[in-house]
């Protein structure tokens, strides 16, 4: 058949019409197409989060379709041949089945699992973003509070989702939490009772955890990603200081068609990844830790990375029960493990208020502050990431000890004065280069930026040559003030020098003769011709 | 006025109908309509068709066929290689590479996409910068004044101020509505009982009042000659399922002592062991489950005589009833009182003295346990 020219565009000019008869669709439909996006990379981070998501459900949905969330005793009679004739539950069964009898089963499996693993640490990076950039202040303290919910509801998600094969890992895990819930006063027993329907480990968990794992707290997340999203979407999205950006305006470019088009590929770029990641290197072989024994053990055994913080913890703190015999006993486990977890939940949800209470700052914000800008913060973070970090390392320390030929010993005691000592260093640290930072940035600003090229004065003198940023007065000082953005720390930042080559297998460019530009980094061809005019001269 | 926000002037506008504007003009006035203004907006390749351009979109075109190319192999794989796990597979094999081979032709036919959609969005859209109103900080004042008559009216017309007993009652009825929407979670809600303090050992509750006996994990009753001086072996209570998860608190860790340490353990033992003969020979038994969070602590060092949970790294020390030397634990590891009987089959003579495994608030103890 031919096809006319103009046809396409007449048809979609009438389905569209069609479509706007119904729904009313013109004016919304522009504004959603035309909205305005800052850009910059550490606006992403969120979105692989996102994106991870999506396809959580995706393999997730395909999972279900095999797995059996029942603790019924079996015997296995699959074809991985060192578990034959073992006695486990079918929920165990149904994982090997997943991972030896469906075709592209393992894949699917370790694709789910790889982007969870993604999906916490996305989340984490962001909430850094947010965090060191002060993009929670006002008016964005309730998607801050929605986000540290969303990452908690992804932890307990995640360990559901681990917890469900039943086998050897994954029971060691259950068990730690049985002994978390049973350091509860007063409740703790019933509250054991209630989560394994019993003694542990009963055989109800898993299909709790199932639902929890695949409905109740997906649906939540859902819930909250959209709330979170719409809000970003409502409030306008944050953007860095620079030229023309003030707190009353979005510079960037248009949703359509250039932000949808960077999200979609983006997306794809991620779950590109993780299907590579899925297909090429192994995570929970199952298989190799057998069915769940409450006599069998391996050292080496770690939750997955967002839970290992707890473990950490739980290893370090010391051996001090309360006891108020025989009436009353507080169990050691209950400080890290219950105590610990819930400040790790209520103290970044409460951060904006405290902040906003001890700056006495109640304006809002549009423009992102860069962390030298605000060295207390900058250095309260700081601190609570290394502290989150020797806790991480002490949940492997066992493995750290084990590789580096260490005492286990003496990794628990440096975990120990180090999770008291070095956030504190740390603060202090971060404080101090913030505040260089500043000043350097300062300095530029007063006395221009450094050209590297070195003069020696009739007197013998050798100085440096400063490029002012503006016109100097007779002193050579320069009177800029210093408006939160960037500040040029080299000559080709402001256009003086170009970068000498470009390219990323051959030379596309060939180096400025000159090497000097005309104070502008202007893109496309605009540049190019600059350069050719030069080269006239 | 009311429908229309302060930010829009109406009398800016651009008359639509006139003949003169082109497709851009309209374009432009959509834009300012939502507050947006174009600073930068020009097209990437400033003479359209030159030979970079037809480049650039070959370069795009050809991800995108790759990517078809990899889809493709991708179900061709997945339906034609050989997957089926037969046992140990080398390399060699093919369906070792089954779950790979599906990663990476997955893998590349989604990242090549992602980067034909991406290049197509860096290097062939238009360069653009545009810059639009954030109307940060709530409505305009009329739209507020106007919600707030709006509220002050449906508070009004319901009464709500005017009959407060009638708020009472219908909080006071919702309240309970609430509860019992939440009420069957009682359903989960179980007597601990005696769960955390009654073991697979008990007799009276698992064995008709015999003493149980000890068994290995595939049913076979344990004797004294079973374990070499200085072995160890994890055993079970020789009841129904006594080695399965049904009893996880069971799981007790029998040691065969060189005489020496047990020369010293029976030294050090405590007054309740000593009072029940907790020891045999030189046999002693300690639950396995680590008295921090529950893991089985089970891994025995015999020249230091040291147990190790491999979980959080307590440590206790086996000639000292088993009483913790490191680590997050409190408390030691309860000993079962081990005996013999006339068919020389080890039994346990009661169940564990002090329950095993992780503390709880209420959890009983003996003095002695006490001042440790």
């Amino acid at each position: 058949m031919k096809r006319r020219k103009g046809t396409s565009e007449s048809l979609m000019t009438k389905a569209g019409g069609e479509l706007d008869d119904r729904f009313k669709l013109a004016g919304p439909a522009r504004v959603l197409m035309n909205k305005v996006f800052p850009d910059h990379w550490s606006f992403l981070l969120g979105e692989i989060a996102l994106f991870s998501f999506i396809l959580l459900l995706l393999t997730g949905t395909f999972l279900a379709l095999f797995f059996e969330p029942s603790m019924t005793h079996v015997v296995y009679e699959g074809s991985y041949v060192p578990l034959q004739g073992v006695g486990m539950s079918a929920a165990y069964e149904s994982t090997l089945n997943l991972s030896f009898e469906v075709r592209g089963g393992l894949v699917m499996r370790q694709m789910h699992h790889w982007s969870s693993l993604l999906f916490m640490a996305a989340i984490l990076v962001h909430m850094l973003r947010i965090f060191f950039t002060g993009a929670f202040r006002a008016p964005r303290e309730l998607n801050w509070v929605i986000g540290i919910v969303m990452f908690w509801i992804g932890f307990f998600n995640g360990f559901t989702g681990y917890s469900l094969p039943d086998d050897g890992l994954s029971g060691t895990g259950l068990r730690i939490a049985e002994g978390m819930t049973e350091s509860v006063p007063f409740i703790g027993p019933w509250a054991s009772a209630a989560l394994f329907g019993g003694a542990f480990p009963g055989d109800s968990v898993i299909s709790l955890f199932y639902i929890l794992h695949v409905f109740v707290l997906p649906l939540a997340l859902l819930a909250l990603i959209t709330v979170h999203v719409g809000l970003v979407f409502v409030q306008k999205h944050t953007q860095w200081p620079g030229p023309g950006r003030t707190e009353h305006n979005v510079v960037g470019f248009r949703m359509f068609p250039n932000y949808i088009m960077k999200q979609v590929g983006f997306m794809l770029l991620i779950w590109g990844v993780i299907a590579a990641m899925g297909g090429l290197f192994q995570i929970n072989p199952v298989w190799l830790f057998g069915p769940y024994e409450a006599s069998v053990v391996s050292s080496g055994s770690q939750p997955d990375f967002y839970v290992m913080f707890l473990d950490g913890l739980i290893r370090l703190f010391p051996a001090w029960e309360f006891r108020v015999p025989p009436y009353f006993t507080l169990p050691a486990v209950f400080w890290p493990g219950v105590v610990g977890m819930g400040l790790s939940v209520l103290l970044p949800l409460a951060y904006p208020l405290l902040e906003r209470r001890f700056v006495k700052d109640r304006a809002h914000h549009n423009l992102l502050q860069r962390p030298r800008d605000v060295p207390g913060r900058t250095g309260l973070g700081v601190m609570v990431v290394v502290f989150w970090l020797i806790a991480v390392i002490t949940g492997g320390n066992d493995v750290f000890a084990e590789t580096f030929h260490i005492s286990l010993n003496a990794m628990t005691w440096a975990g120990r004065i180090g999770i008291v000592v070095l956030p504190i260093i740390a603060y202090y640290l971060t404080y101090r280069i913030c505040l260089g930072l500043q000043q350097h940035d300062r300095e530029v600003l007063a006395h221009g930026l450094e050209t590297g090229i070195l003069m020696r004065d009739p007197e013998g003198r050798f100085y440096e040559v400063h490029q002012p940023l503006a016109e100097p007065d007779e002193h050579g000082h320069t009177e800029l003030e210093y408006s939160g953005a960037v500040v040029p720390k080299k000559m080709n930042r402001i256009g003086a020098l170009e970068p000498t080559d470009r390219g990323f297998f051959k030379s596309i460019e060939e180096p400025d003769p000159n090497g000097s530009g005309n104070g502008s980094r202007a893109v496309g061809g605009e540049r190019r011709d600059e350069i050719e005019a030069g080269k006239k001269h | 006025m009311s429908a229309h926000n302060d930010d829009r002037q109406p009398d800016d506008e651009v008359d639509l109908s006139d003949p003169k504007l082109s497709r851009f003009d309209v374009y432009r006035e959509g834009l300012r309509r939502d507050g947006i203004e174009i600073i930068h907006y020009e097209p990437r390749y400033a003479k359209p068709g030159t030979k970079v351009e037809k480049r650039m979109e070959r370069i795009v075109a050809s991800m995108f066929l790759g990517s078809g190319l990899f889809a493709t192999l991708f179900v061709a794989a997945y339906i034609f290689w050989p997957w089926e796990y037969e046992g140990a597979a080398t390399w060699r094999d093919p369906q070792t590479w089954y779950t790979p081979i599906l990663g990476i032709t997955l893998g590349l036919s989604l990242l090549l996409i992602a980067l034909a959609v991406l290049t197509w969005a860096k290097k062939l859209l238009p360069v653009e910068e545009l810059v639009q109103d954030r109307h940060d900080g709530g409505s305009a004042k009329d739209d507020r004044r106007v919600a707030e008559s709006t509220v002050d009216t449906v508070v009004d017309d319901m009464g709500l101020k005017r009959r407060p007993f009638l708020v009472k009652a219908a909080l006071l009825g919702a309240a309970p509505l609430g509860l019992a929407a939440i009420a069957p979670l009682g359903g989960l809600i179980k007597d601990p009982a005696d769960m955390l303090t009654v073991t697979g050992w008990n007799a009276e509750k698992h064995n008709n009042g015999e003493p149980v006996r000890v068994m290995l994990k595939d049913g076979a009753l344990v004797r004294p000659d079973m374990v070499a001086t200085g072995g160890q072996i994890t055993v079970f209570p020789a009841i129904e399922g006594g080695a399965s998860n049904e009893h996880a608190l069971a799981p007790v860790l029998l040691i065969r002592l060189r005489a020496q340490d047990a020369e010293a353990l029976r030294a050090n033992l405590y007054p309740m062991y000593q009072d029940a003969e907790a020891m045999w020979g030189d046999f002693v038994a300690y639950s396995k489950i680590c008295t921090h969070v529950g893991c089985p602590a089970s891994l025995y060092e015999q020249q230091s005589q040291r147990l190790l949970c491999p979980c959080h790294q307590s440590q206790f020390n086996v000639i000292d009833n088993a009483a913790p030397i490191f680590g997050p634990a409190t408390r030691h590891l309860p000993m079962l009182p081990l005996g013999v009987d006339e068919e020389g089959v080890f039994y346990a003579k009661s169940d564990f003295l002090v329950p095993p495994g992780p503390a709880f608030w209420n959890r009983p103890s003996l003095p002695e346990e006490d001042e440790q």
